[in-house]
């Protein structure tokens, strides 16, 4: 492997950790602070996904189409918590699993009423090639953008939650939520906040994974199980667990994808090295999350102690 | 949660079946099940096939060999137990008296037995795996595009009379990935420097593409049809590859699906098939025209697929005078293809695979600012058939 090659993968690892961190963090805010089990978490990113195309289609400016995914999107998520999924608060996780479930099948089916089964979304024009980096080594510009993005994000998440007063107060529902209750905190409308600034997040990264991707019905089912692995390595409830985990998720996944083949290359045939590589690469991820539950099974960082 | 998935899909066909009550078989009508992927980011491929099997139908005044045609379209959503139910439901509800559509090998083969097991035809406008070629081989199964390997070979013999000493070598981790990477193989002389598999399905590429970079290929050859193709292209060009090696792609990675989403950076680039919207014979410029008439686009290779089935279907329908409970002189009819196909020449090898012409396209302009592909006049391979006909042993 050449310092090039390990360079390239760390970034691209890099981007891809970053994005699953933005989808892990509303889920495992949820999940934490309201002990709920959100499977439709991943279909919000689908509609954040399909606001922005829609927008960026609309007006041809990428940054509105953020934007108006990005506020779209929370308020659409703060009505479906206030309206539909409060009342499942009190149930237990089976029934909360099953509604989020229909949710899911209910999203996937409106939107593509409302947009079809799928829009187009590119990368701005300007950032559709490479930027050479160092001498002889570029990288595409938009992923690079993603990167600087997530990176911004996940630092405006860190000062919010760690240094402000709702920072605080979400940081206790996480640890404790019947002590903060107890406390005084106005525990419905705490929710509400932690659940539109989720699907904001998750809104931001559909739009930003729209041109590398595709803004599909569908779409957030996939990653749904890659944030679920994120916040169980992670530890729930955790923000720095759902940013380590994410990381970590995107760095195994990208390696894996490309070091298993050549590893195997070194010991096996051809033939029997080119079936196994993928094989096993498509299982790192879960082998991964085996072997942290295996060690530490409240994962890596819980909220709770 | 596909579990979920899967149980629940399954309990809401079974409703959809017991509900079913009306069982009406017509001999004065030829009855067509078609199953393919119409929606997701590789719809476009089923569409296109669907959109030129009705053109076809509606060119022959909605009748196929002088019966009037019924078609089923459905959606297999890209999924091989969801296309395995709508053949059954077409098969055992409708009892329809030939199947065709499906785009993906993995889907088809999933659901091909439900056709076969049921003495019904089923007739691929794509797909076309090497085991139906050879091993498993079928009377019932007849291939109307072209061995799934045939580009790739296009491909090999493309590299190799170039001159061209090192290839990288990418495809998803599936039947027809194999198979096409196994034929580019066949006919490339140079050295393989890198050979990836990727998951079935995946749109991010990032990591493939960094080891390309490392790997330092001549020719990057991808076979990665659809959606799949569509992404890869787009980042090999963002990634700034394409000033450090070539890119040759198959015919339907090139092709007006792709070539629309991708733009400019398209141009120029090599790619091989069977068909090309610039073919002469009066059969394709009518084709190319009623399409482009029709539905406002020009049709790709996809396109010219669905419309050679629906001619098939036509010709065999005539052929039996109308008479397909004779299912052996049905397939004779299918077998003797007796029709003006709009790739030009071509006949069906003992396998009922295709012996035919491949040739070399490239990318060029259309004249009205858009890009279009433009074939060599030499094919690349003549009268090619597949290499695992010795190895079916059906009776002629």
């Amino acid at each position: 492997m050449t310092s090039v090659l390990v360079l390239e993968q760390a970034l691209n690892g890099l981007q891809f950790g970053l994005m699953l961190f933005l989808l892990a963090a509303g889920l495992t805010l949820v999940f934490g602070v309201m002990d709920m089990i959100n499977l439709a978490h991943g279909s919000l990113y689908m509609v954040g996904a399909f606001l922005g195309a829609w927008i960026v289609g609309l007006t041809g400016s990428f940054l509105l189409g953020i934007g108006g995914a990005f506020v779209g999107t929370a308020l659409f998520g703060m009505a479906l918590e206030s309206s539909l999924l409060r009342p499942l608060y009190a149930r237990d996780h089976l029934s909360q699993v099953l509604a989020t479930f229909a949710l899911i099948l209910i999203l996937n089916d409106g939107t593509r009423m409302v947009f079809g089964n799928d829009l187009p979304l590119s990368a701005p024009e300007a950032l559709g090639g490479p930027v050479e980096l160092v001498p002889g080594f570029s990288y595409p510009a938009y992923r690079l953008v993603i990167i600087g993005a997530g990176l911004a994000i996940a630092a405006l998440l860190y000062v919010l939650v760690a240094k402000t007063r709702i920072g605080a107060l979400v940081r206790a529902g996480a640890s404790n939520r019947e002590m903060a209750t107890a406390m005084g905190v106005d525990i419905k409308r705490l929710f509400t906040f932690v659940f539109g600034i989720g699907a904001a997040l998750c809104a931001v990264a559909g739009v930003l994974m729209g041109p590398l991707l595709a803004v599909q019905v569908g779409m957030g089912e996939n990653i749904l199980i890659l944030a679920f692995v994120v916040i169980v390595v992670g530890g729930i409830g955790s923000i720095r667990g759902a940013l380590v985990g994410a990381l970590l998720v995107g760095f195994v996944d990208t390696f894996g994808r490309t070091i298993m083949q050549q590893l195997f290359r070194e010991f096996l045939p051809a033939q029997v090295a080119s079936a196994a590589g993928p094989a096993v690469a498509s299982v790192a991820i879960y082998v991964f999350m085996a072997a942290v539950l295996a060690i530490r099974p409240q994962g890596l960082f819980p909220a709770r102690g | 949660m596909p579990t979920f998935v899967r149980s629940l899909a399954l309990s809401c066909t079974a409703a959809a079946l017991t509900s079913a009550l009306t069982l009406a078989s017509a001999a004065d009508k030829v009855k067509i099940g078609f199953v393919s992927t119409l929606s997701g980011p590789s719809a476009a491929l089923g569409v296109d096939i669907r959109d030129a099997f009705l053109l076809a139908v509606k060119m022959n005044g909605g009748k196929l060999g002088g019966l009037p045609a019924e078609v089923l379209v459905s959606d297999d959503q890209f999924k091989p137990d969801v296309a395995k139910q709508l053949f059954e439901k077409d098969i055992k509800r409708d009892k329809v008296d030939f199947m065709t559509g499906v785009v993906f090998s993995n889907i088809m083969l999933a659901a091909l037995p439900e056709a076969l097991d049921a003495n019904t035809f089923y007739l691929s406008p794509n797909a076309a795996p090497s085991s139906m070629a050879g091993k498993d081989c079928n009377p019932l199964f007849f291939a109307v595009a072209w061995p799934n390997d045939a580009y790739h070979e296009a491909a090999g013999q493309f590299a190799t009379q170039r001159g061209m000493k090192s290839v990288y070598l990418l495809a998803p981790n599936y039947q027809a990935g194999k198979d096409s990477l196994s034929g580019f193989k066949r006919t490339f002389k140079g050295t393989v420097v890198g050979e990836n598999y990727t998951k079935l399905g995946q749109l991010d590429y990032a990591a493939e593409l960094a080891e390309i970079r490392a790997a330092k290929p001549q020719v990057l050859y991808v076979f990665l049809p659809g959606g799949m193709g569509i992404n890869f292209i787009k980042q090999f060009v963002g990634a700034g590859l394409g000033k450090d090696m070539t890119l040759l792609l198959p015919g339907f990675s090139a092709d007006q699906d792709v070539i629309g989403p991708v733009g400019a950076s398209m141009s120029g680039l090599f790619n091989t098939a069977h068909w090309s919207p610039d073919f002469t014979n009066a059969a394709n410029q009518k084709f190319v025209a009623e399409f482009r008439k029709e539905y406002n686009r020009t049709p790709t290779l996809y396109a010219s697929q669905g419309y050679d089935t629906a001619q098939l279907i036509n010709a065999a329908v005539r052929d039996v005078k109308g008479k397909l409970e004779d299912h052996e002189a049905v397939r004779k009819a299918l077998k003797a293809a007796k029709f003006d196909s709009v790739r030009g020449p071509f006949r069906f090898n003992t396998n009922q695979y295709p012996i035919q012409n491949y040739y070399v396209r490239t990318v060029g302009s259309d004249g009205h600012g858009g890009l279009v592909n433009k074939s060599f006049n030499e094919p690349i391979l003549k009268d090619h058939g597949d290499a695992y006909v010795q190895d079916c042993k059906m009776k002629p």
